[in-house]
């Protein structure tokens, strides 16, 4: 998967997750750019974005990654 | 909602809670049931209520949620919390699980130190439960343990007392005669969710120390449905009836084209023998209180052939209704509520052709059509739905097809009497209408959150409110219970008012449809005043609060002969009798008590 391809479908996670069609994310994005992002939300969005790309993150990356693209450069690593 | 009814995708639910929840709400019609529920916890709760609350919204309960802090579930039942004490609970929720077990055995630990671990365990659960239950009158749901996903003595530790596996299972059964002797308090079978979804895969260990959910989240979907259906039972909101197709759903085969002789059931083959464990199945509803009907695309007399095999289960008796014509399948639906006198949204259609489905799913609003898929499937699909969870079984459940049968038959005497006095003469009624007695309770509670025509205030009670009513002698308090001689129909009208001065003011009303028209509302109001009088009333004051489903009794104290004081703008009525210079009788043909 190329990281376009990732962040077709990263986005249609997002955008489900928040229930916001108009979010669009990229490498720099944090949780200070997307209003609903606390840390509820966080564990539904790694939840989805591991069942979207069948992978599964550890324990530490789930609290390591800095912003989406450290997430995107998992997911490329991992995802098929 | 299809979405989330079982088989559901539990990922989908999860990623898209919020447009759910949005379309739920944006339902119209809906006749919502308002609930106040407190999850106290002893792990994070946060998913596991926005989960229960779709599960609820679809089944009709607006839920408002308390969540305890984190693992503070037992400080806050025990010591209080002025949060908590002013929110008032309906409905407590314990969420607790295995992780929450202070002290286990180890193998050092004689057999009468285990004993005393596992009493001193159980009491502390129970001193939280008896604090909630003795301050708020509340319902309580207790889960109960999950079974651990290591046994550090292997085998042995299902059965030896020093095993975690061996303990648990005996916490269980403590907490189970506790159920087992207390009415309102219910135990949730985490345990059970656990084991189909997978011991290992439940306990997920990131998900535990990442986020301290004590089950994989993905996991959650699964264990608030199952929490909601006895939430839902609790609060009237089963279904009543299961209505079946025949061909391929009931037996394998089209009874018209192979013929009765050639259709699949019995034990002569894999099929049959499907089909033949399906039926006992749907027979065994039948103890229950559900009412069986068919709806099915076929020659009555074909049907009849299928149902009449000897080796097949399920006899032409067996159903309330058999609807087997050629009109379409949504139709005979609607008719089927209609002659049994129950909504179209307490039935549960189940018809092998995904076509059916979908129009009956379509074209009935509240239908429920579950995706019952191929004929091994049936029985796990309509199981795991919980359309029928049995939180208690009361006589009036034992009686339900009798009592049902026995309308029909009114029905069809009553059609043969030119004067409708005549008939109610002829039903040869007695009534037994006295205050609430313990034995009724269950089903006065349950009639109040049923009951939506013939009902004045709308007024929901659960159990432990209407013990709390029943023990205040500042209330006067009613059941009524009709028996003719067609048989015993059961609890069917309730009523209470509370007394203030020379005022009875009558808080809840209500009839079950069942026994319209035959003269059980005179005979309530009749006794509702002659215990007014006796408590020195002059003045007896009644409401009427507009539904949607209401109408039929926005008259009814109108008739009674109250006067209308004044009406709002939304249509709230307020009415007044005044029975200080006496009061004539209206029941003409029931005897009571």
């Amino acid at each position: 998967m190329t990281r376009d391809e990732i962040y077709v479908k990263l986005n249609e996670v997002f955008q489900d997750v928040f229930d916001d069609e108009d979010i669009s994310v990229n490498d720099s994005t944090t949780a200070d750019d997307i209003e609903d992002w606390d840390s509820l939300e966080h564990i539904n969005l790694i939840v989805a974005v591991e069942r979207a790309f069948g992978i599964k993150f550890s324990m530490g990356e789930t609290t390591s990654m800095k912003n989406v693209g450290a997430m995107v450069d998992i997911i490329a690593e991992r995802a098929g | 909602m299809l979405e989330l009814q079982y088989p559901y995708d539990a990922d989908y639910i999860l990623r898209k809670k919020k447009s759910i929840k949005k379309s739920l709400l944006a339902r119209e019609g809906v006749n919502y049931v308002n609930k106040k529920i407190a999850v106290l916890g002893g792990s994070t709760t946060s998913n596991i209520v926005l989960m229960l609350e779709l599960f609820l919204l679809d089944n009709g309960i607006k839920a408002e949620f308390y969540e305890s802090e984190y693992n503070k579930f037992w400080e806050d039942a025990v010591f209080g919390n002025p949060e908590l004490d002013e929110f008032a609970p309906d409905l407590v929720i314990f969420h607790t699980t295995s992780r929450n077990i202070t002290r286990w055995p180890t193998v050092k630990d004689p057999a009468d130190a285990v004993n005393a671990m596992a009493e001193a365990e159980f009491n502390r659960f129970r001193q939280a439960w008896e604090a909630v239950s003795g301050k708020f009158h509340c319902t309580v749901i207790q889960n109960n343990f999950e079974q651990p996903f290591y046994r550090l003595m292997g085998n042995s530790d299902v059965s030896d007392i020093h095993g975690r596996l061996n303990y648990i299972n005996r916490l269980n059964q403590m907490f189970y005669e506790y159920a087992q002797t207390h009415e309102t308090f219910y135990i949730h079978d985490a345990n059970y969710q656990a084991s189909v979804y997978g011991i290992k895969r439940w306990a997920d260990l990131a998900d535990w120390y990442r986020y301290k959910y004590a089950m994989a989240v993905s996991a959650i979907p699964d264990f608030a449905f199952s929490l909601s259906h006895i939430i839902k039972a609790v609060y009237g909101k089963n279904k009543k009836a299961l209505t079946m197709d025949l061909d391929n759903t009931l037996w394998g085969g089209i009874v018209g084209d192979d013929g009765p002789e050639n259709i699949k059931i019995g034990q002569e083959d894999a099929v049959s023998e499907l089909y033949s464990e399906f039926q006992e199945y749907l027979k065994a509803h039948k103890d229950l209180g559900i009412l069986l009907t068919v709806n099915s695309k076929n020659d009555e007399e074909n049907a009849i052939a299928g149902l009449s095999r000897p080796d097949s289960v399920l006899k032409p008796d067996d159903f309330l209704v058999i609807k087997a014509n050629w009109d379409t399948k949504d139709r005979n639906l609607v008719a089927t509520a209609k002659e049994i006198n129950i909504g179209v949204d307490s039935l549960v259609f189940v018809d092998d052709n995904p076509a059916e489905r979908a129009i009956v799913r379509g074209s009935v609003d509240g239908s429920t059509v579950p995706e019952v898929g191929a004929p091994e499937t049936y029985i796990d699909v309509i199981d795991s739905n919980g359309f029928f969870e049995v939180t208690g079984i009361s006589e009036e459940d034992l009686k339900r097809n009798e009592m049902y049968k026995a309308n029909l038959e009114r029905q069809h005497v009553q059609d043969s009497f030119a004067d409708y006095g005549e008939y109610l003469t002829s039903l040869e009624m007695h009534a037994e209408i006295l205050p609430f007695s313990p034995m009724y309770m269950a089903r006065i509670a349950e009639l109040t959150n049923k009951s939506n025509q013939f009902n004045l205030t709308t007024k929901r009670c659960s159990l432990a409110d209407i013990e709390k009513i029943a023990a205040d002698p500042s209330f006067i308090t009613l059941y009524g219970k009709l028996t003719d001689k067609f048989g015993d129909n059961g609890v069917v009208s309730v009523a209470f008012g509370h007394i203030d001065g020379k005022i009875a003011d009558i808080d809840l009303w209500l009839m079950s449809c069942r026994v319209l028209k035959r003269d059980m509302e005179c005979a309530m109001m009749d006794e509702f005043v002659r215990l007014a009088v006796e408590r020195g009333i002059t003045t007896v004051i009644g409401h009427y609060y507009p539904t949607a489903k209401n109408k039929m009794v926005k008259d009814f104290f109108a008739d009674r002969g109250f006067k209308l004081v004044e009406e709002d703008g939304e249509g709230n009525r307020l009415y007044e009798l005044d029975i200080s210079g006496g009061y004539e009788n209206t029941n003409r043909y029931i005897k009571v008590n």
